[in-house]
């Protein structure tokens, strides 16, 4: 059943497993762990770093099948709500990624045709929650991931690198791991963060509900003339929302990140189409604003579905980030409910522990299940209806919305609630979030 | 498993208690009403005991170098966590068949716990001492309460604390942990608890004091039924707690 992979990286500094044995690691003792965490993302690191923090106590192991370095070239760039950012310092990971995180300082909303010479505006706000403190930031997902994993080792979180999780059973005291390459390991806990396709949550039997939009988000760079100056725009095209995002510029000039939607057999051609063809296309939607544009690498289609876990616990399992719920990027949240996921799970395994109580018993879990769920399903469900009802054309509809914009522009009180709420400063928020410590 | 099969237990005995471990701390089984009601009471103890000692609930093992009695420990489900934050857990129940039980699922969690079938005037009379006294879900169930708060209060070392937990004799207890809980609910068998074997918060204060024992708070705990979850409160109606120290030398 098991594969044998010892030719990849799989260091580990102490304990009974021994990576380099040539033979017979799969009869080894098993290496113990209070917490295996199978996923190495950003979600799966602040997770295990948030937990070995406040309880240096517990043995936290991550097993990513990706190999060393992997998460630190990741390419892409991440919207960071003022609450992840909070997170982010009080994991003190916040001033490694400072110099390269893009403050949003303004956000603009229109609601158009790309046909439109002017774009109505609708909606806009000087992105700040406090003084000082923008609503939101870019930053990319390589110095974010690489600080996050310099951090975890450095607080003792253990890492098993390029060997994922193969099997588990879970009994009434532990959960026994099998590992990839043939090794066992004992749990009390495990936390599943393999992603929206996760492997672990089938095996565990949870059902997932999905809700397929036939539509893809182009995602791409692009480089412009201008700066500028820390605004992001999103725009609601009758395809679906066209976001401009601003990213730290480097020495090569400005730079912004570009999220698009389109039906997924349009996005299929226009990232397969000609270079030219495809500036040519972006042009129209992005405007000429920020002056040339130039897209700076490959752009890629992702088909954007959204996929939430019936459950979110099992006795000793849980589940965060996508999967648990991967939801539409339009809101720009996916990350930033992974990061409430992480600093929530990590919060009431800490507060169980410190009642000395069994971190995995579902009683337990059942608490981070409810916490979490709910906002869960309320944020996913609101990003669908938000997106069904500016994907479209459709006259009276367009008016509506319209004026719906319009009048949260007008009263201060319900946008400071809706930016607030994308900011992720609601009230129930974990104390990671609210720049505490556990 | 292996280990219990090289005794003289015999395996379908191991069998039976296993199967009753897995019962008693299964938090949808049979047990479910302790497990929903559970975390209150350990928050506050925990707390106070943290306070007694003026421990850090943030260390790992905060209660360490504490020695403390659990009387009517059950399955366990509070001798473990007071075994994890480190005290050294005496857990005594009447029943053989609770003491088995509670071994097995602290040798499965990986605990040291002394667990002994025995009673609490039987440990006293044995000249055993503690730091802190749990007596949870025990008095309501005693014949005589002022001979086994006596025994318990005597086990308490000067400066140390005794916790008692229980049901109050008002028509209000008849009706919400009596009639609601064994009847209508059926949170608990029937015939679990008798009326007239209640105790007021008044007669255990009197009986606390006739054992040296200063009363120093006493609160409520009550169900919420929208949450479905308990919380405390000063409302000692029904169910409630009382915390005593013995004063230092």
């Amino acid at each position: 059943m098991a594969r044998r992979a010892r030719t990849i990286d799989a260091p580990l500094g102490t304990g009974a497993g021994d990576a380099s044995a040539e033979n017979g690691a799969a009869d080894a003792l098993p290496l113990k762990a209070d917490i295996l965490v199978a996923g190495g993302n950003y979600v799966g690191m602040a997770t295990a770093l948030g937990l070995k923090q406040a309880r240096p106590n517990l043995e936290v192991f991550v097993a990513d099948q990706a190999p060393k370095g992997a998460s630190a070239r990741d390419g892409r760039a991440s919207a960071i709500a003022a609450a992840a950012c909070r997170m982010l310092k009080s994991l003190g990971v916040w001033d490694e990624i400072a110099p390269q995180a893009q403050a949003i300082t303004e956000m603009v909303v229109t609601d158009s045709r790309r046909t439109d010479p002017i774009r109505p505006v609708f909606l806009t706000f000087d992105g700040a929650v406090g003084p000082g403190e923008p609503f939101a930031h870019m930053v990319p997902n390589g110095p974010m991931n690489g600080a996050l994993r310099a951090k975890a080792e450095e607080a003792g979180v253990r890492f098993i690198d390029g060997v994922g999780v193969d099997s588990f059973d879970t009994a009434e005291n532990g959960v026994s791991v099998r590992l990839a390459d043939g090794r066992a390991l004992e749990t009390r806990l495990l936390v599943a963060a393999d992603g929206v396709k996760s492997r672990l949550r089938d095996q565990a039997g949870i059902k997932t509900v999905r809700w397929d939009y036939g539509q893809s988000g182009i995602v791409c760079t692009v480089r412009h003339s201008r700066p500028h100056e820390g605004r992001a725009e999103e725009h609601f095209l009758p395809a679906g929302p066209f976001a401009i995002l601003p990213l730290k510029a480097d020495e090569k000039g400005h730079r912004s990140s570009i999220v698009w939607t389109e039906k997924k057999e349009d996005a299929n051609r226009l990232v397969e189409a000609d270079e030219l063809l495809f500036e040519v296309e972006l042009e129209e939607r992005f405007g000429l604003k920020l002056g040339e544009i130039r897209v700076d690498g490959k752009a890629k289609a992702w088909p954007l579905s959204l996929t939430l876990a019936r459950d979110f616990v099992k006795p000793r399992f849980a589940l965060v980030g996508d999967a648990a719920h991967g939801i539409h990027p339009i809101a720009g949240q996916g990350l930033n409910l992974g990061f409430k996921d992480a600093a929530a799970l990590a919060e009431v395994i800490v507060e169980a522990d410190r009642h000395g109580r069994d971190i995995g018993a579902l009683d337990v879990l059942e608490n981070y299940q409810r916490w979490r769920r709910w906002d869960t399903f309320q944020l996913g469900a609101s990003t669908d209806v938000l997106n069904r009802l500016f994907s479209n054309d459709f006259g009276p509809l367009r008016t509506l919305r319209d004026v719906g914009l319009g009048i949260v522009d007008r009263l201060p009180r319900v946008k400071g609630f809706f930016i607030g709420q994308a900011a992720g400063l609601s009230t129930d928020a974990p104390r990671l979030l609210r720049g505490e410590r556990i | 498993m292996s280990e219990a099969a090289r005794t003289t237990i015999d395996n379908q005995e191991v069998e039976r208690f296993s199967r009753l471990a897995a019962e008693w701390w299964n938090p949808k089984g049979k047990f479910k009403p302790l497990h929903k009601f559970n975390p209150v009471r350990l928050e506050y103890i925990r707390n106070q005991i943290a306070e007694r000692f003026d421990r850090d609930i943030r260390a790992p093992r905060p209660f360490e170098g504490l020695r403390l009695l659990d009387i009517g420990c059950g399955g366990g489900l509070m001798s473990e966590p007071m075994a994890r934050l480190g005290a050294e857990v005496v857990g005594a129940d009447a029943s053989a068949t609770n003491i088995e039980v509670a071994k097995l699922h602290s040798a499965q969690s990986g605990l040291t716990i002394d667990y002994r079938a025995t009673t609490a005037e039987a440990l006293a009379d044995a000249g055993e001492t503690f730091d802190v006294v749990l007596n949870l879900e025990v008095v309501e169930h005693v014949s005589d309460i002022e001979l086994f708060i006596d025994k318990c209060g005597a086990m308490v070392r000067p400066g140390g604390i005794m916790m008692v937990a229980t049901i109050n004799r008002t028509l209000k207890a008849l009706g919400l942990a009596i009639i609601g809980a064994e009847y209508v609910l059926q949170w608990l068998p029937r015939g679990t608890h008798q009326f007239s074997k209640l105790v007021k918060p008044d007669e255990l204060e009197a009986a606390l004091s006739h054992a040296g024992l200063r009363t120093v708070e006493k609160l409520g705990v009550t169900y919420n039924p929208l949450a479905d979850r308990w919380g405390r409160s000063s409302d000692t109606d029904v169910n409630y707690m009382v915390l005593a120290e013995k004063p230092a030398l």
